[in-house]
């Protein structure tokens, strides 16, 4: 896919980190606003939401927005905004936990194939070619019917992992080629000469120098992740009702309602693709900011 | 060249080996098989030894073992078996949807190459500027807004506006070219955006990479007019890249329309996929994976292969 | 429940007022219509759910058919007439002279015979879901060709009713004679449409059979039933025209829109449903084995209240015990209403409720409901639970799973509380009740219980030839099942038909597995 080359970050040092960014990429700045605002909103969404998100009240069904409820209520007569906003906790939680996830999990199995090489690297390879090869659909089905669900703090770890597991063989990809470009420096065979440990080498001297492409792929990826779990909510795989999550909101029958409740359609999709364009259009900032020659 | 091609042909075998492993027993441990789903429809008294009688007669009693060896049996001398829900040849099932996806999948690709190269490259011409700003919005965007959401977007502004919907069963393309246009240019433009979106992000940051480059300063040393030196030099070298993503892209769309083709009642192989999961039709999940997996390793081939002879700096390995 | 019974009323008039104006019938025409599912099958025997009979009803005929404007009364179909012997064992019909299969031959008794053997004793590798509804029949018998007799064992309420069953497509005993399982692999049948082509995943397409048994139908020319994968997409068709009906149900959600949309070029048709939404606790597991807990649980749902909200949102209306309200068994309402679970006072009961869990020793309980992803209305039937449920202090995990898996935790008892559902085509104790009785006898009740005392109820009543006395059992098995509470009726559904204007002849029913032979429909155009 993409031919990294090191990554060392040699951003001019006059400013603090966030300030030279901001005045190197305003559009990122902007976005970088957004996803605190919203990672505010969903931490704190008790006490920023109007509304308890699963309250049930037949007798406001389906209002339209006004200052009782900004965006409406849905065919239960539930707040939208308040779901909405806690939402955005079941789409940041999945989001940051599967990328987190899959990338970690990517970026490890790039540096050992690259850094072990030989028949490791053949075996790894083999595999990722095996999960690139795979249908995302099935995987993340099979993962979550296999292993039902499991809820830690009202995030469904299954669903994570069912998200971060195609992240995985496209990271390894990646970091795999970033990883080959410094293995074949004089330090790290002189670090091997040496003696030192291959966790000691790994960890002290190759991890650091794909830093920046890991998260250059890691806010990218929280973009898709989140992508991918609106659409496994909206299929009915993902996360299930009452929980307030975006393509949940948008799925079963929220399109009958187009006529008299266009704002049920409306706002979570707004949601997603804010959530979504504001983390793509960080993550390209991060990248140009990092690495200009870097592509995913 | 010929040992090239040879060596990853060869590769092959072991991802489709493993693809197919992988497939087979991750299915058998998700719970409930397709007999109950259909025996027991919308409810009913339905006795165990029906359920048993007609297991048996679907072989889903026999060691997994057995059923794996008899499945990669027929792999191998092309015969499918036959869909647990329909009882017809999987081959059939697949072939009559097939058709709709690539069409789909063609018509989205043309879509997306129409709009992205000339954005990409404006974006990367006047970069930095309020244009290629706009531009980078527009393609993030189409990133960032669900193609599905977009799709219902569509549909229901269709129907509200213009109180006219798309055909909802599939003609052919050779049979009535105007039934089929307007029934598939929805999902097409839907998809496509996102598509368009991808492929003229990567032309962009490949024209810009390629514009730093030695020949191109070169050009702009002589004095030649700045837009010509990209069309004439950039463009070539940009496109590869590019050949990727939409390659990429491509093998996605043949099985990935799955959110789309629901929303548009597609009958393609997206939702023939979702079926066959919900219904746990193993025989029929098996080989859509296979297929989708054959289709992906051979679109990336073609691209490597394409890319190789493309860019003559590129040495087979 | 008065709500219920007035729009029901006027339901009943609207229904009324469109078929007072009677007009000729025109011919010709192709009706496309909506299924919403797919057949598994094209063997009606084996078939278990409405896309079955949906997309196959109209290619065949059934030895009796419900009279569905008059329903529960039945009438004939390819049965000219019939007596039944004064001690209710013997049932002789005599057949048309002028019923003709698709393929041109004639059919007589013997192909009604080798349909029901098929039905009752099915041949190695045929699957019959229905034997347990003729297991009383003896001896079948053809004395001419035109003549069929069936001998019971035992005196069974039912199994009159049962001849009218829309699962008994009649098939011909030469082609089953070839080749049993033939009824699955291709359509052929004495139905007023002949078989034109299935495109898997699209549709269904018919054509008129000009040999039919009714003169002068059917009057369409043909139909094609399209299929959809999702309920969005069938509206849209439905507001635009492309279609002209969805036979099953819409929710109320989609009529408000499609009935805004289209204005009086929509037709909308109302009734009760012969389903319910059950609730099935899982007897073998703790704390569910506690009749006290799952009493609480019952009692602390308001139906009544739920029935007024959930019936603006969801395909749910009537509150009901085992038999819907309104039909020949029911419970009349104020008996109802002292049943637990059934009462109008919800804050007693939910005191009542938390004392049982105390008293039973969980006061916090917590565990996971088990329910489908199906749209409507399951998953506004388990949102309505849980929040229900939490009213007591009660906190409830949604677990939602596909078809597949569903089944797989009902068979296999992994599962804490199950949101099941009862679906039937009559209103038929023998049949209904079965979702209530131990679960080593019946399938249908996933609570896993065994009751003995239900049993015998049940079967009391399914001998008792008196209605009367049929009724008195089935209060007492009711009272009974609502005390212990192993498997509990949540709401009946509610079934919505929306058909545009210009499509006549098709008749409304509490089941929409009934009247799909299309035979009398025409288009007014």
């Amino acid at each position: 896919m993409a031919t990294a080359a090191p990554a060392i970050a040699s951003a001019p040092r006059r400013y603090p980190a966030l300030i030279a960014f901001a005045i190197a990429q305003p559009l990122g700045a902007v976005a970088l606003l957004v996803v605190i605002a919203m990672a505010l909103a969903a931490t704190f969404a008790e006490v920023v939401a109007p509304y308890d998100p699963l309250d049930i009240d037949f007798g406001a069904m389906l209002a339209a927005p006004s200052p009782d409820h900004w965006f409406g209520t849905d065919s239960f007569g539930r707040d939208i905004l308040s779901r909405v906003i806690y939402g955005a906790r079941t789409a940041l939680a999945i989001g940051l936990l599967s990328s987190l996830m899959g990338c970690t999990l990517g970026a490890a199995l790039g540096i050992a194939s690259a850094y072990f090489g030989g028949k490791v690297d053949m075996a790894i390879q083999r595999v990722v070619d095996i999960f690139l090869a795979f249908p995302i659909i099935v995987l993340a089905l099979v993962v979550v019917a296999i292993l039902g669900r499991l809820p830690v703090l009202g995030v469904d770890m299954n669903l994570v992992l069912a998200i971060a597991v195609p992240i995985v063989p496209k990271v390894a990809r990646v970091i795999r080629s970033s990883a080959l470009t410094i293995v074949t420096m004089p330090y790290i065979d002189a670090a091997r000469t040496a003696g030192y440990s291959h966790t000691r080498i790994i960890l002290r001297h190759i991890a650091p120098n794909v830093a920046a492409p890991y998260l250059i792929l890691f806010t990218a990826f929280i973009a898709q992740a989140i992508l991918l779990e609106a659409s496994l909510s909206f299929l009915g795989l993902g996360v299930t009702e009452p929980t307030p999550a975006w393509g949940l909101m948008l799925s079963g029958s929220a399109s009958d309602f187009y006529r008299e409740a266009p704002w049920m359609i409306l706002f979570p999709g707004l949601a997603i693709s804010l959530a979504v364009f504001a983390f793509n259009l960080f993550g390209d900032a991060l990248r140009d900011y990092l690495d200009p020659k870097f592509k995913t | 060249m010929l040992r090239y091609l040879g060596r990853r042909l060869l590769l092959m075998i072991p991802t489709l080996v493993g693809v197919a492993i992988l497939t087979f027993f991750m299915l058998r441990v998700v719970p409930g098989d397709i007999v109950e789903v259909k025996l027991r429809g919308d409810g009913g008294n339905v006795t165990a030894d029906v359920i048993a009688a007609e297991r048996a007669r679907l072989g889903l009693d026999q060691p997994l073992i057995h059923q794996f060896g008899d499945w990669m049996l027929g792999l191998v001398t092309f015969d499918f078996g036959v869909s647990m829900w329909t009882g017809r040849p999987v081959v059939e099932e697949i072939a009559l949807r097939l058709e709709l996806s690539f069409q789909v999948a063609v018509m989205a690709t043309i879509v997306a190459v129409l709009i992205a190269i000339p954005l990409g490259t404006i974006s990367a011409l006047f970069r930095n500027t309020w244009i290629d700003y706009v531009v980078r919005i527009f393609t993030i965007a189409g990133l960032a807004v669900p193609s599905f959401w977009l799709g219902m977007l569509v549909i229901l502004g269709l129907l509200a506006w213009f109180n006219w919907l798309p055909p909802i069963t599939y003609t052919p393309i050779y049979v009535d070219p105007i039934a089929n246009l307007s029934q598939l240019i929805w999902p097409a433009l839907a998809v496509g955006y996102r598509y368009a979106a991808v492929v003229a992000r990567m032309v962009r940051s490949s024209l810009l990479e390629v514009m730093k480059e030695d020949y191109i300063r070169t050009a702009r040393a002589k004095g030649v007019f700045e837009r010509l030196v990209v069309m004439r030099h950039a463009m070539g070298n940009a496109l590869l890249p590019a050949i990727t993503v939409i390659g990429l892209e491509f093998a996605f769309l043949i099985g990935g329309l799955v959110v789309t083709e629901q929303v548009f009642n597609l009958n393609g192989i997206g939702r023939l996929f979702v079926q066959a999961v919900a219904r746990n039709d193993f025989m029929l999940i098996q080989t859509l994976v296979m297929l989708l997996a054959v289709v992906f390793i051979t679109v990336n081939l073609i691209v490597d292969l394409t890319y190789a002879a493309l860019d003559p700096r590129i040495r087979y390995k | 429940m008065r709500t219920t019974v007035a729009s029901a009323a006027l339901a009943a008039v609207i229904a009324c007022s469109t078929s007072a104006v009677a007009q000729t019938p025109k011919r010709g025409g192709t009706l496309n219509f909506a299924i919403s599912a797919e057949a598994p099958t094209y063997d009606c025997h084996a078939g278990n759910t409405y896309a079955v009979v949906h997309a196959v009803a109209p290619f065949y005929s059934t030895l009796l058919k419900f009279d569905l404007s008059k329903y529960p009364a039945v009438e004939g179909d390819v049965a000219e007439s019939w007596t039944i012997s004064p001690d209710q064992l013997t049932f002789t019909f005599r057949l048309r002279d002028n019923v003709f299969f698709h393929d041109g031959t004639k059919l007589t008794s013997a192909d009604v015979k080798a349909t029901y053997e098929r039905l009752r004793n099915p041949p190695a590798g045929v699957v019959s879901v229905r034997r347990a509804s003729y297991e009383d029949i003896a001896e079948i018998t053809t004395p001419d060709e035109r003549t069929i007799v069936f001998r019971l064992a035992a005196p069974n309420p039912s199994v009159f009713q049962n001849f009218a069953s829309p699962w008994d497509c009649i098939y011909s005993a030469a082609k089953l004679a070839e080749d049993p399982l033939f009824p699955s692999k291709t359509i052929m049948g004495t139905g007023p449409f002949k078989f034109v082509e299935h495109v898997r995943g699209s549709h269904f397409a018919g054509t008129r059979h000009d040999r039919y048994h009714v003169p002068g139908q059917p009057y369409l020319d043909g139909f094609r039933g399209v299929i959809f994968s999702q309920g969005a997409a069938m509206l849209n068709a439905l507001q635009g025209g492309q279609v002209l009906a969805e036979f099953r149900s819409l929710s109320p959600a989609e009529r408000d829109r499609v009935a805004g949309a289209l204005g009086p070029r929509l037709r909308v048709e109302e009734e009760s449903w012969v389903l319910k939404l059950t609730i099935a606790f899982n007897a073998e597991k703790a704390p569910f084995n506690d009749p006290r807990v799952r009493k609480a649980l019952s009692m602390a749902i308001d139906r009544w209240g739920g029935s007024q909200g959930l019936s603006r949102i969801a395909t749910l209306r009537a509150v009901g015990g085992v038999m819907r309200p309104g039909s020949p068994f029911a419970t009349p309402e104020a008996e109802l209403a002292k049943l637990p679970g059934f009462g109008r006072d919800i804050r007693a009961a939910r005191e009542e409720a938390r004392r049982l869990l105390r008293e039973a020793g969980h006061p916090n309980l917590s565990f996971v409901l088990t329910n489908r992803t199906l749209a409507q209305p399951y998953t506004p039937g388990g949102v309505f639970l849980i929040n229900e449920w939490r009213q007591i202090g009660v906190t409830v995990e949604h677990r939602q799973v596909e078809t597949a898996a569903y089944n797989a935790a009902q068979s296999s008892g992994n599962f804490d509380v199950l949101l099941d559902f009862s679906n039937e085509f009559m209103d038929e104790p023998n049949n209904g009740l079965t979702k209530y009785i131990s679960s080593d006898r019946s399938p249908n009740n996933p609570a896993r219980a065994v009751d003995r005392d239900l049993d015998r109820l049940y079967d009391l009543q399914r001998r008792e030839t008196d209605p009367a006395k049929r009724n008195a059992i089935i209060r007492e098995f009711e009272a009974l099942a609502m005390e212990r509470a192993y498997t509990v009726p949540l709401l009946w559904w509610h079934r919505i038909v929306a058909t545009h204007t210009h499509l006549r002849g098709w008749q409304m029913s509490p089941s929409h597995l009934l009247g799909q032979s299309l035979a009398a429909v025409w288009l007014d155009q």
